[in-house]
């Protein structure tokens, strides 16, 4: 499971929206200092640094959020869980602490909590990736609660079990190795939406150790002209992509990336490609369609795609989502170079 | 392989049926159905409330596990542990799944009967017959004589199936028994649930094969489980103790059969009766032809195989010229008459009171005897005190 450490668009909107609306903008300094505090692991430093903020702001959601984050980095759960979950009381149409009030639940093993938190988070923001990844892991380890009840295993040892499998998750997550919550497995198919790419990092959450430089944003001026034919070319060739997906044709699929598409997570293309495989080809049927695209080419010859994209399969009951594919033209085809649920 | 598809396999034609039926395999089959309607979320409030009810229902728990799985990601198989845990385990609930499935799609008619229940005596309220193939326990009462099927239950039967020979076999008796004694839960340990009532196996006939053995309890389950493998007994009829606090006010000591078979047959109603009413006519022409004193008449009534205690059928005839040869006048009164077909034997167990008057001579007592058909007529193979 993941932790909400990782720049998500999503808050980042969020949290650029507060700042804007508080006129706060003055105090992204002591954040953005903070959240280079946290990554370096001066979680003290951090904290007065947040501390600093939120003297003069105590309601500021960005600095609390970053709070909450320097207490789960620290392991200091209690008051990590307090931090989030007056942030969801005090910000409902905000996701994020839903989500990381969850994995502070669930790494207390209080699963059926951490599941309402995500629901709950999932309401607020239905295209929120993480959240269903999160969920994916939280009924999977409520599933094995119920296989344990079913098979009378041990139940001291059932804990044991569990908490060692946290550990190991732990060790070989890429994220924040100190944050006190399970990794991210194999991302579950209700999560198809591959996590986006990084936008600037104007993010609050930047625990994330990767150079921000990796990912590398798409330009985001539209063209001044869009040609018409290279707009519905790429409309096809996306469509081409979801019935390639929907037919659980793996290679096919995997032929609409370009060869340095930039991995959502940064892994490398084997693992990523590994990934999806496994996801596209674990169903027995799967629908994604395409909705209400819009494209928009950019001076650099890159197209940037915004469509409505539904997914649903055999085991997982439909949802909808909002997708951003970047393409570029190579050798006459457009191929994806960057692909993130959001805009 | 999506949870549905896993559980097509268990979901039989049950629907039909479920009206008939309560209790938990109905909410089973409740939660089987909606994840074959891919109604994962009515499954799931199904099965939380089957678990509300009967908190300890290990099959509620693992379908419960696999409708949370699906949602983490698709399933392998029916009961999708991880592999560490050993799959003879959920191999146990899937066959409980299906055994109590099964016992919702093939419940027998209102006008089936069963063959072994030829008659039960005016003191016998209720019968119990166990078909061992099904781990069910069906429980009949007393219509005028006749069986009337009023409940049925899951039963857990002995780990190495039926047909107990030895001490220590793990199996359970197939015959006609009764219970012998009530031994409350207070004298128990938790392993035997709310209750327990011995059976009196071995009895005559076992015991006559030679079989031993003792210990074969009908009784209930530990406080922390609901049911139990439909195998993994030591030989005993275990029921989950709702169901065992159902039957326990039926059962009467010394007095209630209970009848363990492979399967039952099931029969109709006139079939059943005409099976009854040669075997009255042979008995009563058996009673009548003793009071009669025509000694070669009455031993005409047993058959050259029968026994009884130490005599076979050449002493016996000789002790009976002798003792009717003394009598100038006879009367045999007979009632509570009972009578099963002994499940794999040929024969029926026919009990009664015998009130036996003579010019020199008179007794009551409980008397038992097999009859068994030979060349088309039914005859004797074994006679003695019940």
């Amino acid at each position: 499971m993941t932790i909400f450490p990782d720049p998500r668009p999503a808050l980042a909107a969020a949290i650029v929206a507060l700042l804007t609306a508080s006129a706060a903008l003055a105090q992204s300094d002591d954040i953005q200092e903070a959240s280079k505090l946290l990554r370096a692991g001066q979680h003290q430093q951090a904290l007065e640094r947040v501390n600093k903020v939120l003297a003069s702001k105590p309601r500021d959601a960005q600095a609390r959020f970053l709070k909450g984050l320097i207490y789960a980095d620290q392991g200091n759960a209690k008051e990590a869980a307090e931090v989030f979950l007056q942030l969801t009381k005090d910000y409902p149409e905000l996701p994020e602490p839903y989500n990381n009030l969850a994995v502070i639940y669930a790494s207390q093993g209080q699963y059926e909590k951490a599941r309402g938190a995500l629901e709950q988070s999932i309401r607020t923001h239905p295209s929120y990736a993480t959240a269903y990844e999160n969920l994916g892991d939280v009924y999977a380890k409520l599933a094995s609660q119920a296989y344990d009840k079913a098979l009378q295993i041990d139940s001291g040892n059932a804990g044991a079990k569990n908490k060692l499998a946290l550990v190991r998750e732990l060790v070989g997550n890429a994220t924040p190795a100190a944050t006190a919550v399970a990794a991210a497995k194999p991302p579950s198919p209700v999560a198809a939406p591959p996590p986006e790419p990084a936008k600037p990092p104007v993010t609050v959450a930047a625990a994330e150790p990767k150079p921000a430089a990796q990912r590398s944003p798409a330009p985001e001026k539209p063209a001044a002209k869009a040609p018409a034919a290279a707009g519905a070319e790429v409309v096809d060739t996306v469509h081409a992509w979801a019935k390639a997906w929907s037919a659980r044709n793996v290679d096919a699929y995997l032929a609409f990336y370009a060869k340095d598409f930039k991995t959502p997570g940064g892994e490398t293309r084997a693992d990523w490609e590994k990934t999806r495989r496994q996801r596209i080809s674990a169903p027995k049927s799967i629908s994604v369609t395409v909705d209400s695209p819009k494209v928009s080419i950019g001076a650099d010859g890159q197209a940037s795609i915004t469509f409505r994209q539904g997914y649903r399969s055999d085991v997982l009951k439909g949802s909808t989502t909002t997708k951003t594919l970047v393409l570029a033209r190579s050798d006459g085809r457009w191929l994806i170079q960057q692909e993130r649920v959001g805009r | 392989m999506s949870l549905r598809a896993a559980v097509l396999g268990l979901l039989l034609a049950a629907l039909s049926c479920a009206a008939w039926a309560a209790g938990p395999e109905r909410a089973l089959s409740g939660v089987l159905e909606a994840i074959e309607a891919n109604r994962l979320d009515l499954a799931t409030r199904r099965v939380e409330a089957l678990i509300a009810a009967h908190p300890n229902f290990r099959l509620a728990h693992l379908i419960r596990g696999d409708l949370l799985m699906a949602r983490a990601h698709a399933l392998q198989t029916f009961g999708n542990v991880p592999k560490t845990v050993p799959r003879e385990k959920v191999e146990d609930l899937r066959i409980e799944a299906l055994l109590r499935l099964r016992a919702l799609r093939d419940r027998p008619s209102g006008d089936r009967v069963p063959r072994n229940v030829l008659q039960l005596d005016a003191d016998q309220h209720y019968a119990l017959l166990v078909d061992s193939r099904r781990s069910r326990l069906y429980v009949f009462e007393n219509a005028g004589g006749r069986p009337q099927l009023v409940a049925d239950y899951y039963v857990t039967l002995g780990k190495n199936g039926v047909e107990k020979t030895r001490e220590g076999d793990q199996r359970t008796p197939i015959g006609v028994y009764h219970v012998t004694a009530n031994l409350p839960r207070q004298k128990l340990t938790d392993f035997y649930g709310v209750g327990a009532y011995p059976l009196n196996y071995p009895n005559a006939w076992d015991k006559h094969l030679g079989r031993n053995g003792h210990g074969i309890w009908l009784h209930g389950t530990p406080s922390d489980t609901y049911s139990r493998p439909p195998r993994a007994s030591d030989g005993c009829i275990v029921l989950a103790n709702a169901d065992l606090e159902a039957v326990a006010p039926r059962l009467q000591i010394g007095l209630t059969p209970v009848i363990i078979s492979d399967e039952i047959e099931w029969t109709d109603a006139e079939s059943l009766e005409r099976e009854r009413d040669a075997l009255k006519a042979a008995f009563e022409s058996w009673r009548a032809d003793w009071e009669g004193r025509d000694t070669g008449k009455y031993l005409a009534h047993y058959s050259k195989r029968f026994s009884s205690g130490d005599e076979n059928y050449a002493q016996w005839s000789e002790h009976k010229r002798k003792v009717n040869a003394g009598k100038s006048w006879i009367k045999v009164g007979v009632s509570r008459v009972s009578m099963f077909r002994y499940p794999r034997e040929n024969f029926v167990v026919v009990s009664f009171d015998q009130d036996y008057r003579s010019n020199n001579l008179s007794n009551a007592m409980r008397k038992r005897q097999y009859w068994i058909q030979e060349e088309g007529r039914w005859r004797i193979l074994f006679e003695g005190g019940a």
